[in-house]
């Protein structure tokens, strides 16, 4: 079953609501809550990282019975530094970002962490392309 | 029993088909989505009821049966006590003596009378000992609709939920094994417990966590006000007398109301009360947006027990009475150190299974499949959750449509439709209508 959700960067308010979503689904599915735990931490990390780092974004989403697919494909900046951004404690995030409780700079380790499968793909000043499995089982 | 079609889970909650009129009130508030109305009477889906009591709170016709003891069993037991939850003292005004309210007590029946937040002192010492080393946050265990709320939608939060029984329970415990001391033999003695609340009967019937209560039956406070009332009023005679332990400390008068729980408790604690408020905070909390945080006091009601299901009064006013009395009271009492002798070893539980809402199928295959058939139905549907299908919205028509538990006709906007392109006719529409609100209503005020 695909769904899709739009971010829009800046729009903190909405952010959480696609993770909110998919962990419906996933409740009524009746997926182990320590799977749909992963996920859901997983998505709202990769949604957030879009809100406030990228101009706007698409979450595809895909399950299927063997587990879950996401795709979240941004407009933005790019990822200058990878490997640094993989570092746990990294964070470029703004003062004013950070004060709302986000950019602790947990994120794409974090994200990494609780998928299956996860690559990432970002063209400087272009957008980054991020893709992350967990399976059901 | 003749007029009750559906029961709960817990058997807490029943629906007098006799007496519901399908107005679908309660159906708008539940909280899991649980009810329906089908032939004119509103049905609750017995595994995902929470003994909330939401619905029982909206019911214009008194249709929802609370599945209390009958008063007459305490006579079965030579030695009846009750426990009284100082919501019970904060439904009368100030004038009414507390000493008169125990000897209408003892009058009506009862032996012995204990304050049940007496142990509130030694659980708040346990409570603090454990989240040293909980996972956090630790969700309070104190309201059992809340429990079971987790349980049935937030089952990946099952873990927090501090595996310490209420104080009610240790109260209980207090005073149970106080009589095997004294050498009284169980059947000679009932412990009833008078409760504000539906959530707590469902919780001495069918507790969760692995726990039997020594709690003998568990009389309606809201029944009870209005006899001791009633005595009251009428001046009754005294003839018998009770024994009364009504050691309170502050502490425990003010426990059951908002904020009563958390402000005892070390670390970054938080108070949570009505039942929008909390849905919206354990969402919160399960997708990890609240980050840091210790102890969540979370209860059901607004006001927390001072706007109980079976509190008659205003919350608002109970929960005032409840701050002036204890403001009246000692910060201790001198039971404290006996509750901390016989109940330190008791107020453990067991871990609390999740009760999960399967809402298509166990096989994840033919669920997904139901799934996908029930969003595309949601797109037909008007979107605007009218309940004149008998479902709480859309979305639920939309589920017990592809689970063959509604017909998509029921659908008043999408039959609309068809009556329009003339695909259905009006006597067909009249029946569905029939078989969702019943015949009368379709009857009556035709002229």
């Amino acid at each position: 079953m695909k769904f899709q959700y739009s971010v829009e960067g800046g729009d903190f308010t909405m952010a959480g609501h696609a993770s909110s979503q998919v962990k419906k689904s996933l409740k009524q599915l009746g997926i182990d809550s320590s799977i749909i735990k992963r996920v859901v931490v997983a998505l709202y990390e990769a949604e957030v990282n879009i809100v406030a780092h990228a101009y706007r974004g698409v979450i595809d989403v895909d399950i299927e019975s063997a587990g879950i697919k996401l795709k979240l494909t941004d407009e933005g900046p790019g990822i200058p530094d990878i490997e640094k951004a993989m570092t746990k404690g990294f964070s470029t995030a703004s003062a004013a970002v950070r004060e709302m409780g986000f950019g602790a700079g947990m994120g794409l380790p974090n994200i990494r962490d609780n998928s299956d499968r996860f690559t990432i793909d970002t063209v400087v000043n272009k957008g980054t392309v991020l893709s992350i499995e967990i399976d059901f089982k | 029993m003749g007029g009750y079609r559906h029961t709960t889970y817990n058997r807490a909650l029943e629906i007098s088909t006799d007496i519901c009129i399908g107005c679908s009130h309660c159906m708008k508030v539940c909280p899991t989505e649980a009810l329906r109305v089908f032939g004119g009477k509103a049905g609750i889906h017995a595994d995902w009821c929470i003994d909330c009591g939401e619905c029982y709170r909206v019911c214009p016709t008194r249709a929802i049966g609370v599945m209390d003891d009958d008063f007459k069993e305490i006579f079965n037991y030579r030695h009846r006590v009750l426990l009284v939850p100082s919501v019970f003292f904060a439904q009368f005004d100030r004038t009414v003596p507390r000493q008169k309210i125990f000897d209408i007590i003892g009058e009506l029946g009862f032996t012995e009378v204990c304050t049940v937040e007496q142990s509130v002192d030694t659980l708040v010492d346990e409570i603090n000992s454990y989240i040293e080393d909980a996972d956090k946050p630790v969700i309070s265990s104190f309201c059992p609709a809340i429990v079971r709320l987790i349980q049935v939608r937030f089952p990946s939060l099952v873990d927090n939920i501090m595996k310490l029984l209420p104080p009610i329970e240790i109260t209980a415990q207090f005073y149970k094994k106080r009589y095997e001391r004294e050498g009284m033999d169980c059947s000679e003695f009932g412990i009833f417990y008078l409760t504000p609340c539906i959530g707590k009967i469902a919780a001495v019937k069918s507790p969760v966590g692995g726990y039997k209560s020594p709690i003998t039956g568990v009389i309606n406070m809201d029944f009870f006000f209005n006899k001791v009332y009633l005595a009251y009023r009428q001046k009754i005679e005294i003839t018998k007398s009770i024994i009364v332990n009504d050691q309170l400390s502050s502490k425990g008068v003010l426990y059951p109301t908002t904020g009563g729980e958390s402000i005892n408790i070390s670390g970054r604690s938080l108070a949570v009360d009505g039942m929008k408020n909390s849905i919206d905070f354990l969402e919160a909390l399960e997708n990890e947006e609240i980050k840091n945080l210790d102890f969540l006091e979370i209860r059901a009601c607004d006001e927390s027990c001072a706007g109980g299901i079976l509190s008659h009064r205003n919350r608002f006013l109970t929960a005032e009475s409840l701050r002036e009395f204890a403001s009246k009271v000692p910060k201790e009492h001198n039971l404290i150190l006996d509750y901390k002798k016989y109940c330190s070893a008791v107020v453990h539980m067991d871990r609390i299974e999740p009760r999960s809402m399967v809402k298509y199928d166990r096989d994840i295959e033919v669920a997904l499949k139901k799934m996908e058939s029930a969003r595309r139905l949601r797109e037909l549907f008007p979107g605007i959750d009218c309940g004149a299908c008998g479902a709480p919205s859309c979305e639920a028509l939309a589920e017990d449509v592809v689970k063959g538990q509604a017909d998509i006709n029921s659908c008043i906007f999408l039959r609309t439709v068809y009556e329009k392109r003339g695909e259905i006719s009006l006597d067909e529409a009249v029946k569905i209508m029939e078989s969702i609100w019943g015949k009368d209503r379709f009857s009556k005020n035709s002229d």
